[in-house]
């Protein structure tokens, strides 16, 4: 493998006409990186107030398949939730990431709800998690993996429930990857895993007809919720 | 797989005949992939920019791509991964099995990969003892059906709905034979609760990359099932397949080419899953695999970065030049004979197995353009088709027929006197013949267009003729 590795930097570099970069380009390249020049991006995206953030998201959200309910504190998420599931024709019964966050809500006061704190198993129907950054040019849903929000929870059940709070709206991809770098260097690295999530699994690969629920949930429902209150993050 | 890419002219015939494959073909025009992207392109007013700022990004990596995958080295093993560079198929195919025997794999899970195709590795694997199991849908079909894919995107593209439900039929053994297989949601459920338990029970799962990062040491998959990120987390090993023009500086560079992928292939605004990886599970992460292996195929693109066949190392793989191909569309993919249909296909085709296997494939063409005109990275592919002809050309590959053909009419163009002589004789013999109907149904040497179209019978003289009489009648 090392004499591959070799033999293939060799062809590169023969193709490319010099042999490794100059000192000063490598530079330049280095410069090029770490300069992370502002893309090009959508302008229907970038420069909206809060209120038109939030609905550009909830609208590309809703274009993309998922369903989006706007809730106006943290304390109405275990009634949504219910109310949600019983809407669907759906158990009561969840598997919720194991976030100190989402402990913080009032669950005992639905005392119906059934919830199970963990990774998904195969028999799971329903996931809670919260998410990382919401992405309103494309109404997608930023999920880091990490100790208290396992990737399973997002691909597994058929149903997924996801908390998006206010400010947790972006604008764009790369200010949610932002973010991402700043939470990493805090934390001393990049989580093994970000999904980007558009709307509930879907497939047109039989005569080019969409039809959801492929592999992933059949079903993404986005719980908006406006205020933290006097949550500290 | 056997290419049978010199076999294009049959293998054409063969698509035009088949009623089903026709049908398909029709669903997508009509409907499908092209209708998607114009109306969602006609959202986003940056697509333009976008288009070119891809293509810088493409031709700024390929032209630093020594840096940039060393630096993609690094950082894959500073995340706790494992790089393995690969020259040929043959030495992709024998990483691939040594991290299997390593880890004592008996199944294998796989979200689509087209490197998986180019190597062929599920043959492979069978042949050592081990189960591939396809995950996306039209990947799973076509294996069920032992067929190459006929799309980058979508490879069962060529099928319609009956023939799917056949195919389960014969597959799923155990279920209720008058079982319900009419609709795309049925067939689409069966394949669900099909699979899921073997994503469950994989050992390994292995995937392609749409993007590798070389700043952090990611690969990037886009998908819409979810199939690609169960394959990727629930198995204890995770192989990524990726051919070395995969690489991408940053994640910004990769958000800009993220915003082409989908529109350009499914006319979405984003695919329902993009899912960025570094490295394997964490400490404390209760999911995900252990082992993150990526595999770094070059066959042969280390010889393309110089030369006129550069810009298609530019590809993302969007299947848009084959939604747009007049060609593609009567023909469809299987007629190309190898991995990679379509006009992009034509291009990669020659340059992966050979311009003497592949030479009929560059001749696929009109040259009509609508390929480099919806192209996310703006890949010349008319200029790239018509290189491949002038090496055909040159190589001698073509029929005699069409060489002699070619030569002779050559020889008469080079003598414009001659030239017009002949022209003059041909219309008026031409006009002559033709003066009752005004056309023919059918002319000797020329049943190739005679077979399906009636040909207008000239006017009776050259338009050299007439413009000489003109330019007479004036002076006069």
């Amino acid at each position: 493998m090392d004499e591959a590795r070799a033999r293939i930097l060799a062809g590169i570099r023969r193709s490319l006409g010099r042999d490794g970069l100059a000192p000063a380009d490598e530079a330049a390249l280095r410069s090029r990186m770490a300069s992370r020049s502002t893309n090009l991006v959508p302008a229907r995206a970038v420069q909206l107030d809060r209120a038109a953030r939030l609905a550009l998201f909830a609208k590309m959200a809703e274009e993309a398949d998922a369903t989006v309910s706007r809730l106006a504190v943290p304390q109405a998420v275990p009634g949504a939730v219910a109310g949600y599931l019983s809407d669907q024709n759906l158990p009561a019964r969840l598997v919720m990431a194991p976030d100190p966050e989402l402990d913080r809500i009032p669950w005992q006061e639905w005392p119906l709800l059934q919830i199970r704190r963990g990774r998904a198993e195969a028999d799971d129907l329903i996931s809670l998690t919260p998410c990382f950054a919401a992405i309103a040019e494309t109404g997608t849903l930023m999920l880091r993996s990490g100790p208290h929000t396992p990737t399973t929870l997002n691909f597994l059940p058929d149903t997924h429930i996801v908390l998006v709070y206010a400010d947790q709206i972006v604008a764009t991809y790369e200010e949610g990857w932002v973010r991402l770098r700043q939470a990493a260097n805090a934390a001393g690295g990049l989580p093994r895993t970000v999904n980007f999530v558009t709307g509930p699994s879907r497939t047109g690969d039989i005569e080019q007809r969409i039809v959801l629920g492929a592999h992933g949930p059949r079903r993404l429902h986005i719980l908006l919720v406006e205020n933290r209150q006097s949550d500290e993050r | 797989m056997q290419p049978t890419s010199h076999a294009f002219a049959e293998n054409a015939r063969a698509g035009l005949a088949d009623a089903h494959l026709q049908q398909a073909l029709d669903l997508m025009t009509r409907q499908g992939f092209p209708a998607r992207r114009r109306a969602v392109v006609a959202k986003l007013p940056e697509f333009e920019a976008l288009r070119d700022l891809g293509r810088e990004i493409k031709d700024h990596t390929l032209a630093h791509l020594d840096f940039y995958l060393e630096l993609y080295e690094r950082n894959v093993l500073a995340a706790g991964g494992e790089v393995h560079w690969a020259r040929t198929p043959e030495e992709a195919r024998a990483a691939v099995l040594k991290i299997c025997r390593a880890s004592a794999a008996r199944t294998v899970a796989k979200g689509k990969s087209m490197i998986a195709e180019e190597i062929g590795l599920n043959d492979f694997l069978e042949r050592h003892g081990l189960t591939p199991v396809e995950t996306d849908l039209g990947e799973y079909i076509i294996q069920l059906r032992r067929e190459p894919p006929s799309h980058l995107i979508a490879p069962a593209m060529h099928l319609v709905k009956q023939q799917v439900a056949q195919t389960f039929r014969n597959a799923h053994r155990g279920l209720p034979p008058n079982r319900g297989l009419e609709e795309p949601r049925q067939l689409c459920d069966e394949a669900r609760a099909m699979l899921r338990p073997r994503f469950l029970a994989a050992d390994i799962g292995i995937t392609g990359a749409n993007f590798l990062v070389a700043d952090t040491g990611s690969s990037i998959i886009v998908t819409n099932e979810g199939n690609g990120d169960l394959t990727q987390t629930l198995p204890r090993v995770h192989i990524v397949l990726a051919s070395l023009e995969k690489l991408v500086p940053t994640f910004e560079d990769a958000a800009i080419l993220l915003r082409l992928l989908a529109r350009s292939a499914t006319g979405q605004e984003f695919s329902s899953y993009t899912t960025v990886s570094t490295g394997p599970r964490r400490a404390g992460d209760l999911d995900g695999p252990e082992a993150y292996h990526v595999i770094l195929l070059d066959n042969g693109r280390s010889d393309f970065l110089s030369g006129e066949l550069r810009d298609m190392l530019r590809c993302i793989r969007c299947g848009a030049c084959m939604n747009h191909c007049p060609v593609y569309a009567a023909v469809g993919g299987h007629a190309y004979g190898w991995v990679y249909p379509g006009p992009i296909g034509a291009v990669l085709t020659p340059s992966l197995i050979g311009i003497e296997e592949a030479a009929a494939l560059p001749n696929a063409s009109t040259l009509c353009g609508r390929c480099e005109s919806v192209c996310p990275v703006k890949i010349p592919l008319p200029k790239m088709l018509r290189y491949w002809r002038e090496r055909e050309f040159a190589k001698r590959l073509e029929p005699v027929r069409w060489r002699l053909g070619l030569s002779l009419w050559a020889w008469v163009a080079q003598r414009p006197r001659l030239y017009h002589r002949l022209t003059e004789i041909v219309s008026r013999v031409l006009g002559w013949a033709g003066r009752a109907r005004g056309r023919f149904r059918s002319l000797p040497f020329a049943a190739g267009w005679t077979g399906v179209r009636d040909m207008p019978a000239p006017e009776g003289h050259s338009f050299h003729h007439l413009w000489a009489q003109r330019r007479r009648l004036a002076g006069r």
